[in-house]
This record gives structure tokens, sequence and C-alpha cells, in this order.
């Protein structure tokens, strides 16, 4: 859907008032010899943004349904990652022999950046499945059902950030200026997320034993990623961490919160894999776009 | 000018999570004509099979044959649910599609909440939205349950509900399956009311159908398609005489 009447479309033209009114008739084209496959998907993913709305909306619900009834709702997630804070947090501090009041704080931010993590690559494997209902009688941008999945994490995820605040005032510490540097950290997560989505909800519609191969490589990506564990730990093993972009990606956010900022080195990978995963995502989402109503 | 041309227009369904090859030999084996193996060794469904035809504005169209023939793929396809592997679409003017109006329907929310969001997925602002909520509990007859869950609704007020919100809309390409034709007693004198004005105001109507009564009163061209194809296409009592 093109902003600009008068010019062909790769997408159906469904009702959208985001667009002017009985402005010049919009065509839909659709040629299988010539199928402008990179138009298509760009236009998709620029639609989908411009009416985010809709995924926001469809977010709230889903967290709304899936908590129904419910007396904390999504707080019980903050509640259970409280928990673990505190559990782990006696746990690891004794068994790394660190303080707790210099542990806390990195298990708090540490578990709830993995949860969001590690939530957002599981429902990336249902992105485009769970919406096959839609999918299969509407002409939305799939980009829509993409942006759908990672909103409800971010929502969820945004729960816990009040324990984040109440671990700092117990511990008595406190970011300093840097703490400004996890907005792009959190550009960064959120871009990955996107394309992550995108290409998993893809290949998990295809390929329906995806989604149990990536369960099992996210429960590695925890233990092996300095999640429970400071990266020091690893001492002069330590500079192979960079390669691992769970922990790269992770640290834009968390290191400006508790570590007092972040490595040119990790910033570095971290921005070379999220190009790589948008670089992947995007080919994908090109060539195999039309396919998606007939996988789902 | 709204119209649409189809081209050679082609769709195959590629018949994925089939597993066991000896299932696969079975199937091609007992081919009832539409399953053949493809390129890359897929049993593959056609379901619709080089159609070429053109609609002009002002024809109103009706998809007949037998289950399976391909009418609601067809629709779809219209739609842009689904892109054709061979051949080529093209479809002047904005599409309304009442092919299945419970789509993208959350029984957890509400009558009202249901339509705010249809007015999302149709692409409306917030404000518009609310106020098509008015219109359509007006029309569907809803009253206080309006208000209520869709999930405790009879099964005839779902079905109001969703003629009344799919129906929301000045399209210049109307694509319909029969279900709209169909509903409780009371409530169908008001909907075909409705539908009328619908197809009147719209430029193209495309219904899928089975009811020869339908096609009669509502069509001015009939296309019948058989396992995909088209086997005739002409006006009204031409190609239902033929038969």
């Amino acid at each position: 859907m093109l902003a600009v009447g008068g010019g062909p479309v790769y997408s159906a033209p469904m009702l959208d008032e985001t667009l002017p009114r009985r402005a010049p008739a919009p065509i839909y084209v659709c040629d299988a010899a010539q199928p402008r496959r990179r138009e298509a998907a760009l236009e998709d993913i620029a639609t989908g943004l411009r009416r985010w709305r809709l995924p926001m909306a469809l977010a709230r619900l889903d967290i709304r349904n899936r908590y129904r009834g419910s007396v904390l709702g999504p707080f019980w997630l903050t509640l259970s990652t409280a928990v673990m804070v505190v559990g782990l947090g006696l746990l690891y501090s004794s068994l790394f022999k660190m303080e707790l009041s210099q542990y806390l704080p990195f298990i708090a931010v540490s578990l709830i950046i993995w949860n969001l993590i590690s939530q957002v690559v599981g429902d990336a494997c249902t992105s485009l499945t769970s919406a096959e209902g839609i999918i299969r009688q509407m002409p939305l941008p799939f980009s829509v059902h993409v942006l759908r999945s990672v909103f409800r994490n971010v929502l969820t995820a945004a729960h816990s950030l009040p324990l984040i605040l109440v671990v700092f005032l117990v511990c008595g510490t406190m970011p300093g200026p840097e703490v400004v540097l996890i907005l792009p950290g959190l550009v960064l997560v959120a871009v990955n997320a996107f394309f992550l989505s995108l290409f998993l909800g893809m290949v998990c519609a295809r390929f329906r034993d995806i989604a149990q191969i990536v369960a099992s490589v996210m429960q590695l990506a925890f233990f092996m990623s300095p999640v429970l564990w400071k990266p020091e730990l690893l001492e002069d093993r330590a500079k192979w961490l960079p390669l691992n972009p769970f922990y790269t990606v992770m640290e834009t956010v968390r290191g400006p919160l508790v570590e007092g900022g972040v490595s040119a080195i990790v910033w570095t990978s971290a921005i070379l894999y999220t190009l790589l995963t948008g670089a992947v995502a995007l080919a994908f989402f090109i060539r195999f776009r039309g396919r998606i109503a007939f996988w789902v | 000018m709204p119209h649409i041309l189809a081209q050679g227009l082609t769709i195959e369904f590629p018949l994925y999570h089939m597993g066991a090859r000896s299932l696969k030999k079975r199937l091609l084996a007992h081919s009832p004509l539409r399953l053949r193996e493809d390129e890359a060794n897929r049993v593959v469904v056609s379901a619709l099979r080089d159609l070429s035809f053109r609609v002009e504005p002002g024809e109103r169209l009706a998809l007949i044959g037998h289950n399976g023939a391909g009418k609601t793929t067809l629709l779809r396809t219209l739609a842009g649910v689904y892109e054709p592997v061979g051949g080529r679409l093209e479809v002047e003017g904005l599409i309304g599609s009442l092919i299945d109006p419970a789509a993208g329907m959350d029984v957890h929310s509400t009558g009202r909440e249901n339509i705010v969001l249809r007015g999302l997925f149709r692409g409306l602002s917030e404000a518009r939205s609310e106020a098509m909520a008015d219109e359509v509990a007006e029309f569907s007859g809803l009253n206080e349950f309006i208000d209520v869950p869709v999930r405790s609704y009879s099964a005839g007020m779902q079905v109001r509900l969703s003629f009344a919100m799919a129906t929301v809309m000045e399209p210049e390409v109307l694509l319909m399956d029969e279900w709209f034709l169909a509903g409780d007693a009371a409530f169908m004198a008001k909907a075909r009311e409705k539908l009328a004005k619908l197809v009147a105001d719209a430029d193209i109507l495309v219904l899928a159908t089975h009811d020869m009564d339908i096609v009669r009163e509502w069509c001015t061209r009939v296309i019948r398609l058989e396992a995909g194809r088209i086997v005739a296409d002409g006006p009204v009592e031409q190609v239902l005489e033929a038969a």
C-alpha cells in the first residue's frame, strides 16, 4: 500500500483510512512472471510500522487474555522474577564469593533482559503460525503479526522494570550518567527482536521442527552466556565472549545499568550481529513472503 | 476505472508436513487429476488452473461450482491473501471482502471492543473506529449485549455482530462468500437490505455461491468452476441453462 495514490501496489489494497479516501483507485498487481518481491516486502514492513496501533492493540489483547481472571496478571512474572533474583542472588553470590549488594543488581538486570530475549525468541517461532486464522482470511501486512509478537513481549517485560529500581535502591547503587546509553541498546534489542521474529516466524511456519531446536538452543545459550556469571570470571578466555550474540546484545543494555558502560568491541559485535540478522531476515522475507499464506 | 483482470491465474497448494513417502506414492497413484508432483518432489493440489477473465465496472459476477471447485480460493486470491504461482492478476479499486466474517474476532472482548479492533484491522483511526462502533451496535440490534464479551453470545448474535462489522464499508470491488446470505430470519430482511445497498454502491461484485436463486437475483454474469478451471462463463441464464 503506497501513501501516494495512483501507482501500482504489491499488496492488496484493503480498506485503509490512513490513506486518502477515494484517492485514485489503488491497483493491486500480482504477476508471477515479474514478482517484484523486494517492493512487496519493503512495502509490507513499512505498512506494518505505519499501522503500529493495530499490532499494539493485538498485543495488549493477548496479554489481557493470557492473564484473564488472574488477580496479579502480568505482575506474576514480576513476582516470579523477583523470587528468582533473590534466590539466585543469595546462592550465586556465595558460590562466586561476591558481595550480595554488588551481585544483586547484576543478576536482576541480567534476568529481566534474558527473560525478554528468551520469550521473544520463543514466541518468534509462532509469530506467524499463531495468526493463521487472520493470514488466510485478510490481506494484512505480515509484519503486523511479527510486531504483535514483539510488542507483546516488550509490554510483558516492562512490568518487571520497577524491580530493577527496587533492587538498585535496596543495594544503594545507582548507575551514573552513562545510563543514557541503554537507549541505543534498547533500540538494538528491538531491531533484533523484530528481525528474529520475522525470520523464525517464517522458518518455523515452513519447518515445524525448528521450534524445538530453537527451544534447546535457548536453554544452552542461557548457561553459555554470562547471565548468571560475570564475564570477568572467564579470565583470559573472556576475549572470546564477543562472539556470542546473546551476550553482546544483552550487554548493550546491561552494561550502562550495572557495569558503568559497554566496551567498543561489544558494541561492534552487537551491531554486526544485528546487521547480519537483519540481512538474513530481509533476504528470506523478500524471497518467500508470497509463500507464507500457504505455509501457515 | 475499477476492474479485475486475470491472465492465466494459477494457484497451487503444496501439501507440506505430509510425512512418509509411501503415503505420497499412494496419493499420487490414485490421483484424481488435481494432485501432482512438482519439480521439488512435493505433492501439490492445483486449486486454480490457468484462469483468464476480465470483470468490468458494473458487473455482478457469480462464482458457482461444486465444493472444492476453487470458488473461495479464487475469492481469497482476488482479495490478495494468496499470491498466484503463475499468471497475472490486476485488481483496480478499493477491495472489501466478506469472506470469513469471524476472522480476527476476539471472543474474550466485548462486542464494542471487537468493533474497534476491526476498525484497526481495516486501518481506521481510533476515533473513526469508535464512531463505527455506534453504527454497528445500532444495526446489529444487540442492544446492551454490545458491552458483553462475545464468548457469551448465542451463535445468532455472533453472526449479527460479524455481519454488521463486516458491512460497514464502501468498497469499489466487493468480494463475498455465500455465508453472508445465511442468517436468522428476522435479521435476514435487514441484512439483505444492507447488502443490496452495499452491492449497489460497489462497482464490482464477485459472489461465490451454491444458491441459483441468489445468482438469478443478484448477478449479471456467471463463471462456473470445475476442479479449478473455468468451464463456463457468460450471462446468468445462458450458463445456468447449459448445466
